[in-house]
């Protein structure tokens, strides 16, 4: 075996391990479960055969990786807190939630369009994407686990109600619950309700409170839940 | 170009009931369904000609469609209020002006 190999190789051996000098492992491994699976086999063959015939540099890999890591809840809770303290802005992010973005400095790509659903007295909405994981991901991150399985995916179209309540959110009957299935072009974004008691707070506490969840719409904002500091 | 939309907001709509070979976003449950238009979202590519490398022409407008639950599952255990909003693009709607906005299987 040569000396460095002690991790599954797949890119030139133009390091060494063990002797303080810097080298990349661009991209790197999530994690050590092998075998690899079939999908991760063809991924990584695409991949180098994207870098072989120089359509992609493994650099432009890992920045759209980097780029993807800095994508947190806290984005989208910052847009959040802002449409609530400013009725002018709300009103611009639900008719051009990318200008809004924007607005903010968050740039969203050109990949797919995003839409901003707005939770009212009246209205619940809830997003998903049944036929694979479409999700805001450039600006709420990667999604949860949760989000792709398909039990969510299967069962949040057919009985909202009863997975809202698993997720421990139970609506008034008198709700409308919307169900968005994201099945083509677009991103959705719910804009949850600001809660009462949070009368004078900062845009920034009021960001604190505006989780994840609150943004997919399997939970709405409570005053002493605050969403986990980013790592 | 831009694509003139066959739809307006508030036309009633059926989803064809029919079967598609390889990639499509339009998905079963929905498929014999009827909806109303609830917004038009533009022209995109067709993304059932983007999955095999071709440029996805002629664009397809896609429409939001809003049924009613209760339209779509056989014992709903919500609200009668509660709806769905799904994206759909043209090729796969029909027109369904005058039928009753229910599940068209029920009905047949």
């Amino acid at each position: 075996m040569p000396p460095h190999d002690d991790h599954d190789h797949d890119h030139d051996h133009d390091h060494a391990h063990g002797d303080g000098q810097p080298h990349r492992h661009p991209p790197q491994r999530d994690h050590d479960a092998d075998p690899a699976s079939p999908y991760e086999v063809l991924e990584r063959a695409i991949r180098e055969l994207l870098i072989e015939k120089g359509v992609l540099t493994a650099d432009e890999i890992s920045a759209q990786v980097d780029l993807m890591d800095s994508r947190t809840p806290a984005l989208g809770a910052k847009v959040v807190a802002r449409a609530w303290v400013d009725p002018a802005y709300k009103t611009r992010l639900l008719e051009n939630t990318r200008a809004a973005l924007a607005e903010l400095g968050i740039d969203i790509g050109t990949l797919a369009d995003f839409r901003t659903v707005e939770n009212t007295p009246d209205v619940h909405n809830v997003v998903v994407c049944t036929l694979c994981s479409c999700y805001p991901k450039l600006l709420l991150g990667i999604p949860p686990a949760w989000y792709k399985s398909l039990a969510y995916r299967s069962r949040v179209v057919v009985d909202p109600r009863g997975v809202l309540k698993e997720f421990g959110l139970v609506l008034p009957a008198d709700t409308e619950v919307r169900v968005h299935d994201s099945t083509a072009d677009l991103r959705y974004l719910v804009l949850p309700r600001r809660p009462d008691g949070t009368d004078g707070w900062s845009e920034e506490q009021l960001a604190e409170i505006v989780t994840r969840d609150c943004m997919i719409g399997t939970a709405v904002p409570e005053v002493h839940r605050t969403r986990p500091a980013a790592a | 170009m831009e694509i003139a939309p066959r739809f307006r907001p508030g036309d009633l709509v059926r989803v064809d009931d029919r079967m598609a070979l390889g990639h499509c976003r339009t998905p079963w449950y929905l498929r014999g369904k009827t909806g109303v238009i609830a917004s038009v979202h533009g022209a995109f590519h067709d993304p059932e000609k983007l999955a095999y490398h071709k440029p996805g022409l002629p664009r397809q407008v896609l429409y939001k469609v809003r049924f009613r639950q209760s339209d779509l599952w056989a014992g709903y255990a919500g609200s009668p209020r509660d709806q769905l909003e799904a994206d759909i693009y043209e090729h796969w709607l029909i027109r369904a002006d005058g039928e009753a906005r229910s599940d068209s299987h029920a009905a047949a």
